[in-house]
């Protein structure tokens, strides 16, 4: 009982900290900005484990944060492995080939008016669908290793990018154009100056949002055949297995990944595009 | 609508590609099932095939290529065989008046639907409240903010199969309650992002002028901030029940799954039988661009209404 | 201007928009000429068609009916010789380029050496007095000082004809003056044929050589003022009698085409 006392002193304490910090003339300061989330996160596992030990869950059901930690520690080995073989095997070349791919197409498609008004509906709709399903038949047709996993990514990964990319060529505005048009400026030129750096925002949100998808596709991709690694592959047969507490690892492996898969490209987008609005403060 | 030539035309290009794409993928398929029945291969021995560009068993045997355009088992079904199989699990035997039996695409439909509308409920409320309530405290703004744009990247998938060995553990029957988390989880938070955005996108001038009328928090919620952030909510409920749908067929897709569109995708791999893969992802489709669609719907009569239509 | 051709010949020139009210007369029946060397002002309320005319010279916009020519040519041909320079509302500048990369852009598009580039460059950045700024982005610079890039960019390939579409209209009055002050000086030192959009009458007063009264529906001319102001003019030339007398023949043209009416 004294756990449970603890944590909800410890989380109520936190909470404390942070509506003062919230409310301070500090606020606006990047260290605050920072501290306070993560004191939110820390007390949310103080929690955790106050609750898992003073009801003596059992592991089985939800591991104690200080059990999860100790398991990562053991386990790097298996998590290193499994982390090549789906973040970097699956993930990262489909993302690259996905993403090169729908690049490429929207950059064919753009010359004809036509092919964009059809291909852009349907880019939109396809991207809502639940791609994942596909997943089966693609390991069907590339085998239970990295190959079908990176191919569900390219294809859950192609279609936000080609429709982001399409409509980033097309947010050039008319003055702009015409500009353009009084230089007897080509269509390349016009390309390569103008409309592709206009573009480049959204690109990057697409391409941010591929970065999610790219894990997601991975890793379920592997709940449908793997050879024995990768995490989707852990996961399902942890669960299996009831090694929670290795699941548990492998998940705190994933989002690491995923943030920082996200933060990477978040990062490359601040530097190509410092000069949209949404990224300078005003000199 | 000027553009339905050519989304038409380019419907039309994508099914002419299937259909020619068939005879490649099946050769293989076909050559084994021919040399199962008896007829001349070339080359005869299955292994001498492995070793052979499809390319090549394709100029070898031109009878039958017709053949892979019929198989049982296709590695690629054509557009012609998807459609049969969907027919013959949903509208036939609906004709025949067992349109809720356990083979039928209607049923499993409608167990995903179930768990996808719980779930969509349950992620929207809970993302509009958060929405809500980050607005308007700065505490719950800067420690859930950060996180909330933190979580869109983890790949929330990979809980999945533990929410469903949790839920049972602690003695909830069936996977109903475990999906609709699941599917509530990827749906919440873009609705809050999204709500967050449209709470906060009335001008200053706008926000100001309600100081003026001594406006309290609650009327300039109801009256400014909330018809202002319906764009937003409708554009993150589009994507919002597009992922509670992913979400519910990643709860189906586990081991041990017996029902919904998910579960007839998992029993058709481990059966060896493609049709019903590619029927129930052609189910699944259909229901996300129908909901997608009649989301789509509603946003344009509201808006028109507000009129707050461009 | 006995003999001398003009630079920028119109001649019932028509045009009209088919929309789904019905059409409309952007333009009917102008018949312009422009001088080389002249300061030209067009005047008139919102869809008196002067943006058009002037999108019309810089094959912006197609013509209906009647003739246009630039330097002789169509204005098509005159657009792929690159015989004038645009200056939009918005400066336009591209955020992700320099100043400097922004000026160069027609440069690099018409194919100029990098030397060439540096120099014309350097020089319109002189001419309107933005030498320091070079290297600084768009968004670092006010509003007067992008539209005088915008201007600069105008003037570095060295066309003979400079179109300018309500450039200074998104600025406020001061800064309005004082760019006035500096386009007459560039004009004078540059010697180009200058067309002017505006909806201001005292600069339209101030800067021209000839003022273009027009009306709408249909768009046409009512009334081409030959300005007798001297070409020096200070600032202060706006309190004299004779400005006053040719802002009035304005505002009566302007009055004659109903630009006051409801």
């Amino acid at each position: 009982m004294n756990w449970l006392i603890f944590a909800l002193v410890f989380w109520l304490g936190g909470w404390a900290l942070n509506a003062y910090l919230a409310n301070s003339p500090w606020r606006s300061a990047l260290i605050v900005r920072v501290m306070i989330p993560v004191v939110f996160g820390v007390t949310l596992l103080v929690l955790w484990e106050g609750t898992v030990r003073a009801f003596g869950v059992s592991p089985v059901i939800l591991p104690a944060p200080s059990v999860v930690a100790s398991t990562f520690v053991a386990s790097t080995d298996i998590l290193w492995e499994d982390f090549q073989q789906t973040v970097l095997k699956g993930a990262v070349s489909g993302f690259l080939i996905g993403t090169a791919a729908a690049f490429a197409t929207a950059i064919l498609i753009d010359r004809s008016a036509f092919l964009t008004r059809g291909l852009l509906p349907i880019g939109n709709f396809v991207a809502a669908l639940p791609i994942v399903g596909i997943a089966p038949i693609l390991v069907n047709w590339f085998g239970f290793d990295w190959h079908s996993k990176a191919a569900v990514v390219v294809v859950m990964v192609f279609f936000p990018v080609l429709v982001n990319t399409v409509q980033g060529l097309r947010e050039t505005d008319a003055m702009q154009r015409d500009l353009m048009h009084t230089y007897a400026a080509g269509y390349f030129d016009t390309l390569i100056k103008l409309r592709l750096p206009a573009a480049l925002p959204f690109v990057f949100n697409g391409l941010k949002i591929a970065t999610t998808l790219a894990l997601i596709g991975a890793i379920v991709a592997e709940y449908f055949g793997s050879p024995t690694r990768g995490m989707g592959f852990r996961i399902s047969t942890g669960v299996g297995s009831l090694s929670i507490d290795l699941v548990w690892a492998e998940i705190v492996v994933a989002a690491m990944a995923g943030t920082t898969f996200y933060g990477l490209v978040a990062w490359i987008e601040k530097r190509v595009t410092f000069w949209h609005p949404s990224h300078r403060t005003s000199n | 609508m000027r553009n339905t030539l050519p989304i038409l035309a380019v419907l039309g290009a994508l099914v002419v590609l299937w259909y020619v794409a068939v005879a490649p993928m099946n050769i293989r398929g076909a050559l084994d099932v021919a040399d199962r029945g008896g007829a001349e291969v070339i080359p005869p021995e299955s292994r001498d095939r492995f070793e052979t560009s499809i390319w090549r068993l394709m100029v070898d045997n031109p009878e039958q290529i017709a053949a892979g355009y019929s198989l049982d088992r296709p590695r690629l079904p054509t557009p012609g065989q998807v459609g049969q199989e969907l027919w013959k699990t949903t509208g036939d035997m609906a004709l025949k008046g067992r349109p809720m039996s356990k083979r039928s695409l209607i049923y499993h439909g409608w167990i995903t639907l179930q768990s996808t509308l719980w779930g969509f409920a349950l992620g929207t409320a809970l993302g509009m409240a958060g929405a809500i309530a980050i607005v308007y405290s700065r505490v719950v703004d800067m420690s859930l903010m950060p996180w909330a744009i933190i979580s869109q990247t983890v790949p929330i998938v990979a809980l999945a199969p533990m929410i469903i060995v949790l839920s049972s553990q602690v003695g909830i029957e069936g996977r109903g309650v475990p999906k609709a988390i699941i599917s509530a989880y990827l749906c919440y938070f873009p609705v809050l992002v999204g709500m967050v955005k449209g709470l906060r996108s009335p001008a200053a001038a706008q926000l100001d002028l309600l100081k003026t009328y001594s406006a309290s928090g609650v009327q300039g919620f109801l009256k400014l901030r909330l018809p202002a952030s319906m764009p937003y909510l409708f554009t993150s409920l589009k994507i919002g029940i597009a992922a509670a749908l992913v979400g519910t067929i990643v709860g189906e897709l586990p081991t041990g799954a017996i029902s919904g569109l998910g579960a007839r995708i998992l029993i058709g791999d481990q059966f060896g039988t493609p049709l019903a893969i590619w029927s129930a992802l052609f189910a699944a489709a259909i229901l996300a661009g129908t909901l997608v669609t009649l989301l789509d719907l509603l946003q344009r009569v509201t808006l028109r209404r507000m009129g707050m239509l461009a | 201007m006995l003999g001398e051709m003009a630079v920028i010949s119109a001649k019932s020139l028509d045009l009209t928009f088919q929309t789904n009210d019905g059409p409309v007369h952007a333009l009917s029946g102008i018949d312009l000429d422009i001088g080389k060397g002249e300061f030209v002002s067009f005047i008139g309320p919102s869809g008196c068609g002067k943006t058009t005319f002037l999108r019309c010279v810089a094959a912006l916009e197609a013509p209906t009916g009647g003739t246009l020519t630039v330097n002789g040519m169509t204005p098509d041909e005159a657009r792929k010789a690159r015989a004038y320079g645009y200056v939009f509302q918005a400066a336009g500048l591209y955020p992700w380029r320099s100043i400097e990369k922004n000026i160069a852009l027609p440069l690099e598009i018409m194919g100029f050496s990098k030397a060439e580039q540096t120099e014309r460059t350097e020089r319109v950045l002189d001419l309107v007095e933005l030498s320091n700024f070079g290297k600084k982005y768009p968004w670092q610079l006010s509003g007067g000082m992008q539209q005088r890039a915008s201007i600069a960019r105008a003037l570095a390939f060295d066309a003979d004809i400079l179109l300018m579409d309500e450039p200074f209209g998104a600025l406020d009055e001061i800064v309005r003056d004082h760019l006035n002050e500096q386009l007459l000086e560039l004009w004078a030192r540059t010697e180009k044929t200058i067309g002017f959009v505006t909806h201001s009458i005292p600069e339209a007063v101030y800067l021209s050589t000839k003022i273009v009264v027009m009306s709408p529906r249909p768009g046409r001319i009512t009334d081409v003022i030959d300005s007798p102001l001297p070409k020096e003019r200070p600032l202060d030339i706006r309190d004299t009698p004779e400005f006053l007398a040719v802002a009035h023949r304005v505002r009566d043209g302007l009055r004659a085409g109903h630009a006051y009416d409801d």
